[in-house]
C-alpha cells in the first residue's frame, strides 16, 4: 500500500513485538489452540500461538490440523471475532440500591484496559468498524463499549490463505485490511511485511528491530494476498440489495430454510457485527439492591420478538427472515453499509451448516409460487 | 451478610411460609436448595421454612404460601397425595425435570412396568406402581415450572425473589448455544461432531456440559413450547437429521438422545418416536 511504509520483521523478531507491546502496557492477546479450535487468550510468547496449525472450515464443521510448517498465523480464525473485546458478552451496567428517599443508581462503566490483539483478520477489523458505527454513533456513544474499545490495539494479519467458507473479497473487506488497524502484517516464509496504520502503531513499530521491506518482499506479500482473494470459493452478489431481498419477503425459500434452521442463534453469536442484547435485572433476595446487566441476545429467541402481549416473530421462518433481511438489506438503510463482512463464521458455526451464500441467491431467484413478483 | 442497612421493610407483612415436598425423584433438586449456601441463610430469614423434611425434622402443617414440589407421579398413592399438597399451596412450583416433565423414570412410559415388577421383585404383589411416570402438571394446576436435572439454584432464587416482590417470574427460553457463545466455549457439534442437544435445549444450566467438552443431553428440556409455555417447539427434526446424516448416529442412537431426562416432553417425545419407527 502506497500510503504505508513497509518494513520487514524477521520471524525470530516476532517475540520482540510481543515484548514491546507488553512493556508499553498492553495485555497481549492472540489465538491459542483450545478444545479443537482457536480462541483468544493472553499470550506471553510466540510459542503460545498456533504455530504450524491450520483450520479447515466447512458448513457446520471446524477442524484444526497440523501442517508441520512454521507459520505463526496459519489458522485463519476461530469462533470468536473481535466482538467480545469491545461488546462484552455479559456486563453489569448499573447497580441500584434503595435509599431513604427512593433509590440510587451507580453506573459500572469498566476501566479501560490496554489490550493488543495479535492476528485480527481483515474481516474482523471491518466488523469492528461496523460495531463502532452502531455503538459510538454521534452523541449516543455507549460508554461501556467505548471504554473497552479505546484500549484496543489491533495487529491485523492480512490473509494469504482462504477458507472454503470465506467470501470477504466479494464484500470488499479483505483479504487485505485497508484501515482500522494499528499494525498490519503479511506473513512470508522469511518474516513479516509490516505497515503501521495509526500513530500508536508507528510508535510500536519504531521500537522494533526491522529493516525496510525489499521490493521483492512487498511483491511477494501482494501476490499472496491477491491469490488468496482469487482462491475464495464463495461470494455474495450484493448488487441488487437491499431492494431485491425486500421483494423476496414472501419467497418460498424462507419455508425451506426454516425447515433446516434450529433458531439456536449461533450465527448471531459468532457474527462480528450482530449487536442485539438483552438487559436483565438481578435483585437480591431482600430486594434492597439490584444489578442491571446487559448480555448478548439474538433475534432468534422467542423473547426477542415479544412486544405488548404478542410475539411478532413467532416462527423460525420469521426469525431467519428477520436476521438475513436485516444483515444484508435493511442494515444498508440503517447504517449505510452491509451488516455482513464475509468472514463465513455463520456458515461454519451453524450446527446444521446453513450457508447464507446459498440462501441469498435462492431467495433472489424467481419464486414459482409468487406470480406477482417482477423479475 | 448484614441487613443493618435495610431501610425499607419487606413488602409482605409476615414471612411467607415455604414447604418442600418430594415425589418420585433422587432428591438432587432439594439438595440444590441446601447448596444455596450463603443465600440459604437469607432465604431462611426472608421465608419461614415450615416443611422441608430433607433439611429439618421440625415439620409444621399447612397451608403454605409457597410449595416447591420435587419428583414425578408414579404410584396411585402419589397421585392422591399431590391433590392434598395442591390444596395446601397458595403457589405451587415444580422443581426439576421429574416434577416438571416426568424425569428419566418416564422411560417406563415406553415399556411394560408389569414385566419389570416380575423380574426385579421377589414379591411383586406388594408393588403398587402406575404404568407411567407423569409430571405434576398432569395432575394439578402448577403455577411455575423450574426445569433442569438438577435445577439451577440461581434460577430458583430468582423465581422466589420475584414472587416475594410480587412480580411474575420469568426465565429465559433461549438455547444453551447462546450461553456457550457468551462464555467462549467452542461448539462441540461443529468442532468435535458430538450429538449435542444444546441447540434445542433451554438455557439455565450455564452451559456446563459443553464447557467441559461434552455434548448437552437436554436436562433443561426444549427451548420453547415445553408444556404450555410461549413460543414454538424447537426444530428437533433438523437436529436429528444432522445427527443421523452428518454425525453418523444410527436411528436408535437418535432415539436415545431425545428420550432421556426430558424424553416425555412434547417435541423431544415426538422426535424420539419418529426415529423409533426407523429402528
Amino acid at each position: 500500500m502506497a500510503e504505508h511504509t513497509s518494513h520487514l520483521l524477521s520471524k525470530p523478531s516476532f517475540q520482540q513485538l510481543i515484548d514491546v507491546l507488553r512493556s508499553s502496557g498492553y495485555r497481549v492477546v492472540g489465538p491459542i489452540v483450545r478444545d479443537g479450535a482457536v480462541v483468544w487468550d493472553t499470550v506471553q510468547q510466540t510459542g503460545d500461538l498456533p504455530i504450524g496449525w491450520r483450520d479447515i472450515q466447512e458448513p457446520g464443521r471446524y477442524r484444526l490440523e497440523q501442517t508441520g510448517d512454521d507459520r505463526i498465523f496459519g489458522v485463519v480464525h476461530g469462533p470468536q471475532s473481535l466482538k467480545p473485546f469491545s461488546f462484552a458478552p455479559r456486563e453489569s451496567l448499573l447497580t441500584i440500591e434503595r435509599t431513604q428517599n427512593g433509590f440510587a443508581t451507580t453506573p459500572t462503566i469498566p476501566q479501560s484496559e490496554k489490550v493488543a490483539v495479535l492476528g485480527a483478520r481483515p474481516c474482523d477489523v471491518a466488523g469492528l468498524a461496523i460495531q463502532d458505527r452502531v455503538f459510538l454513533r454521534d452523541a449516543y456513544a455507549d460508554p461501556y463499549y467505548q471504554a473497552r474499545r479505546e484500549g484496543l490495539f489491533l495487529v491485523t494479519v492480512h490473509c494469504t490463505r482462504a477458507l472454503s467458507t470465506c467470501f470477504c473479497a466479494s464484500m470488499g473487506t479483505g483479504p487485505r485490511a485497508t484501515s482500522g488497524f494499528d499494525l498490519a502484517l503479511t506473513e512470508l516464509p522469511e518474516g513479516f511485511v509490516v505497515e503501521a496504520g495509526s500513530s500508536a502503531g508507528e510508535d510500536i513499530l519504531a521500537k522494533l528491530e526491522r529493516r525496510p521491506a525489499t521490493k521483492e518482499a512487498i511483491n511477494a506479500a501482494n501476490s499472496r494476498i491477491a491469490s488468496c482473494a482469487k482462491s475464495q470459493m464463495r461470494a455474495l452478489d450484493t448488487s441488487h440489495l437491499p431492494q431485491a431481498l425486500y421483494d423476496a419477503h414472501e419467497h418460498q425459500r424462507w419455508d425451506d430454510v426454516a425447515a433446516r434452521c434450529l433458531a439456536c442463534g449461533n450465527c448471531t453469536m459468532v457474527c462480528p457485527t450482530c449487536f442485539c442484547h438483552a438487559v436483565e435485572e438481578t435483585p437480591d433476595l431482600d430486594r434492597q439492591r439490584s444489578e442491571h446487566t446487559r448480555l448478548w441476545d439474538s433475534c432468534f429467541t422467542q423473547e426477542h420478538g415479544y412486544i405488548h402481549g404478542k410475539n411478532v416473530r413467532p416462527t423460525i421462518k420469521d426469525r431467519y427472515r428477520m436476521w438475513l433481511s436485516h444483515k444484508l438489506a435493511s442494515w444498508i438503510d440503517q447504517f449505510g453499509s452491509s451488516g455482513c463482512v464475509g468472514c463465513g463464521r455463520c456458515i461454519t458455526w451453524c450446527p446444521v451448516g446453513i450457508d447464507l451464500t446459498e440462501e441469498l441467491p435462492a431467495l433472489l431467484k424467481p419464486d414459482a409460487r409468487n406470480t406477482n413478483r417482477q423479475t | 451478610m448484614s441487613n443493618k442497612n435495610r431501610v425499607c421493610p419487606i413488602v409482605t407483612p409476615v414471612r411467607p411460609t415455604l414447604a418442600v415436598y418430594k415425589f418420585a425423584s433422587c432428591d438432587g433438586c432439594q439438595l440444590s436448595i441446601l447448596n444455596l449456601e450463603d443465600d440459604l441463610l437469607a432465604l431462611g430469614e426472608t421465608l419461614d421454612i415450615a416443611y422441608f423434611p430433607e433439611a429439618s425434622s421440625e415439620m409444621r402443617d399447612g397451608p403454605y404460601d409457597i410449595v416447591l414440589v420435587e419428583g414425578s407421579i408414579t404410584t396411585p398413592d402419589d397421585a392422591h397425595r399431590i391433590l392434598a399438597v395442591r390444596q395446601q399451596a397458595k403457589t405451587l412450583i415444580t422443581i426439576g425435570a421429574c416434577a416438571t416433565a416426568g424425569g428419566i423414570q418416564a422411560l417406563r412410559n415406553w415399556s411394560d412396568v408389569e414385566t419389570f415388577k416380575q423380574v426385579v421383585y421377589p414379591s411383586p404383589q406388594y408393588i403398587h406402581s402406575l404404568s407411567t411416570s407423569t409430571p405434576i402438571s398432569d395432575h394439578v394446576r402448577v403455577d411455575f415450572e423450574l426445569w433442569g436435572c438438577p435445577i439451577d439454584k440461581g434460577q430458583l432464587l430468582r423465581v422466589l425473589t420475584d414472587l416475594l416482590a410480587g412480580v411474575q417470574p420469568r426465565l429465559p427460553a433461549d438455547s444453551v448455544c447462546l450461553e456457550c457463545k457468551r462464555r467462549g466455549h467452542v461448539c462441540v457439534v461443529v468442532a468435535k461432531s458430538l450429538p449435542c442437544l444444546g441447540p434445542v435445549t433451554r438455557t439455565g444450566c450455564g452451559a456446563i456440559c459443553p464447557g467441559m467438552g461434552r455434548d448437552c443431553y437436554g436436562c433443561f428440556g426444549p427451548t420453547e413450547g415445553g408444556h404450555e409455555g410461549p413460543g414454538v417447539p424447537p426444530n428437533t427434526g433438523s437436529l436429528a437429521r444432522q445427527f443421523n446424516e452428518e454425525l453418523n448416529l444410527i436411528p436408535v442412537e437418535v432415539v436415545r438422545r431425545f428420550r432421556g431426562i426430558n424424553g416425555s416432553v412434547g417435541s423431544f417425545e415426538r422426535e424420539s418416536d419418529v426415529w423409533d419407527k426407523k429402528t
